[in-house]
């Protein structure tokens, strides 16, 4: 069981607030990943779950038990860090065996853990290293080893795989997931990057300036944010926005569209919006238009990768009328 | 681009660093030639370098006036006694400054350092009653107990200055594996610091083998470490100083042995974290 209820946890350093008041529901075996840009509390969010951090108000439930004072030992949590903060001066068996000596196992018992999480991770052969001998992936995975072997009633990953490179990043990220769906154990899971965030979690958590902006599934947010925030963090390239007069033809105060709802052509339609292309990024599978429109600045189209364009090739964008999210002062959807 | 010494540059500094190095030991080899030459010999108006008549019978008389071995093991046991005493004091409150620091902590330390940058006798009075109320006076435990009190602060900013260059992500972690403070402390943290606490320990040994003001002061013949002992043989006449340099040599000679066989760990602990 694993299910973390967070209830007006409120959290500030002497006269900075981090966190103003934030309640969210995790249910037992979710994939939850708290989204947002750099300082916007979701690593001090995870540290407060944890117990790394004390809270300046409210409480921590975990499995419906009052933990808000417990310290991180008695929290039964397992935690894996960005920097994997293994322990140098022990080998890779006693890293991993480090939670369940503390727990104080008996040999066998920890042995035999050792050696089924070494072998779930592919990490057999590397048992008897110390973490300097070890490639960043082989590192993740130790620390993620240390994690699981101690059956955990929920993960906690602060940007685990932000040091590693590109490629390695998106097999961890595979690796995790099929952790997850393998084990069906609560994970919260911390990242800047909304690539991650959609492909991983069950549901999303976007915070911004310390509040949450919505809490919802990968493509909720995409179809349906709850405010221009979200709408530009969510999605890849971001959101399009236009304000004025061209709002007010949709009775908003702004209105979106995401780079790949727009109808690209060479010759002018009904509706369509005049501009020169700025930059083109061909990436194969897609091209990625910049176009400066006349009247409403530059604006991310999304077309496929076969067609060309150069810099100042004149185009016309159309918006598709179905698909453009609108906003009101606030910033909240219409 | 790396810079380009000459040779003759090199010749020069290599010469420089010599003479140096030589000035400096000269004093330590005098005491060392000194020591085996006859007492006639070591105050002749024409000095002798090497002995003429090599002897050692001020050995002998040394250990016979006064008991080395005696003073030798009181010299042992405040030095190795405060240190370890020192560093089971110093290791929770160094711990506490570098990973639980608050408003004050800065000011904490400072305020220790401040209180090395007085001089000791200006204590000596309230030490010396303070002492003899307590009956402390010429005990090996009330000497460890001011020799611990004295390099506390140097302890503690040595190990403080170690553990910060610890990443705290890897004691959190240790938090988040169950372990309890005392765990995170023996099995995280002081494993990471042993260069750093080795060097602190044998900077404070040699600290406290070669302090002589309140040594001298607050023993007599009982609790004398080996400062007393070379002390007491230093007489107004100086007729005695192949002697006083048999004893300052019988003194010193441990703790330089230890100085020597150790110097690579001092070093590395005192430039730890310098280059990461």
């Amino acid at each position: 069981m694993g299910s973390i209820s967070l209830q007006h946890v409120k959290k500030s350093f002497g006269e900075v607030q981090i966190i103003p008041d934030i309640s969210l529901d995790i249910k037992d075996g979710e994939f939850v990943v708290f989204v947002g840009p750099s300082g916007c509390g979701k690593s001090t969010l995870l540290r407060l779950i944890a117990g790394l951090e004390d809270t300046t108000g409210g409480t921590i439930l975990l499995d419906g038990e009052d933990m808000t004072k417990a310290p991180p030992a008695r929290r039964g949590l397992a935690m894996v860090f960005q920097s994997y903060a293994l322990y140098p001066h022990m080998t890779v068996r006693d890293n991993i065996a480090f939670p369940l000596k503390m727990a104080k196992m008996s040999k066998e018992e920890i042995d035999r853990k050792v050696e089924y999480a070494a072998r779930t991770l592919n990490l057999t052969s590397y048992l008897d290293r110390r973490p300097r001998a070890l490639s960043g992936g082989q590192r993740q995975r130790v620390a993620i080893g240390r994690a699981i072997v101690r059956e955990p009633k929920a993960f906690l990953f602060d940007e685990p795989l932000s040091n590693l490179d590109a490629a390695l990043r998106v097999n961890m990220r595979l690796e995790i997931t099929e952790l997850h769906q393998q084990l069906k154990t609560t994970m919260i899971y911390v990242t800047h990057d909304q690539v991650e965030a959609m492909t991983m979690a069950d549901r999303i958590v976007v915070l911004n300036a310390g509040n949450v902006e919505q809490f919802g599934s990968p493509l909720d947010l995409y179809k349906k944010p709850a405010n221009r925030f979200v709408a530009g963090f969510i999605g890849s390239p971001k959101m399009n926005f236009v304000d004025g007069p061209e709002a007010s033809k949709h009775n908003a105060h702004s209105i979106g569209v995401r780079p790949e709802h727009f109808v690209l052509s060479r010759d002018p339609a009904a509706g369509s919006w005049k501009g020169k292309v700025a930059v083109a990024e061909q990436l194969g599978s897609d091209t990625f238009l910049h176009v400066n429109v006349d009247g409403l600045g530059l604006m991310t189209v999304r077309t496929d990768g076969e067609r060309t364009f150069n810099h100042g090739d004149d185009v016309y964008l159309t918006p598709d009328q179905s698909r453009i999210y609108r906003f009101d002062a606030a910033g909240l959807s219409l | 681009m790396a810079r380009s010494v000459s040779v003759q540059a090199k010749a020069g500094y290599t010469i420089a660093a010599w003479v140096i190095a030589l000035v400096l030991f000269s004093p330590i080899l005098w005491v060392l030639l000194t020591a085996f030459k006859t007492e006639a010999e070591a105050i002749a108006s024409r000095p002798t370098f090497l002995p003429e008549t090599f002897t050692l019978e001020n050995f002998a008389a040394v250990q016979e006036r006064s008991d080395y071995f005696k003073h030798a093991i009181n010299s042992i046991v405040v030095s190795v006694g405060s240190t370890l005493l020192g560093l089971v004091l110093g290791i929770p409150a160094a711990w506490a400054m570098a990973f639980a620091p608050t408003k004050r902590t800065k000011d904490v330390l400072m305020w220790m350092l401040s209180t090395k940058m007085m001089p000791a006798v200006g204590v000596l009075i309230p030490i010396y009653l303070i002492f003899r109320d307590l009956r402390l006076l010429d005990t090996v435990h009330g000497l460890t107990i001011i020799m611990t009190l004295i390099n506390l602060p140097i302890i503690i900013w040595m190990l403080y200055t170690y553990f910060k260059e610890i990443p705290v992500d890897i004691l959190e972690a240790a938090r988040m594996d169950g372990a309890e403070l005392w765990n995170e402390i023996v099995h995280v943290l002081v494993p990471m610091a042993v260069p750093g606490i080795a060097s602190t320990l044998l900077l404070n040994v040699i600290l406290a083998w070669n302090e002589a003001f309140w040594t001298i002061t607050l023993t007599s013949g009982r609790a004398g470490t080996l400062t007393a002992f070379i002390s007491s043989f230093s007489s107004p006449q100086g007729l005695f100083l192949a002697k006083l340099s048999a004893a300052s040599l019988l003194a010193i000679a441990p703790i330089l042995l230890l100085g020597w066989f150790s110097q690579k760990q001092l070093v590395r602990g005192l430039t730890f974290g310098a280059v990461k």
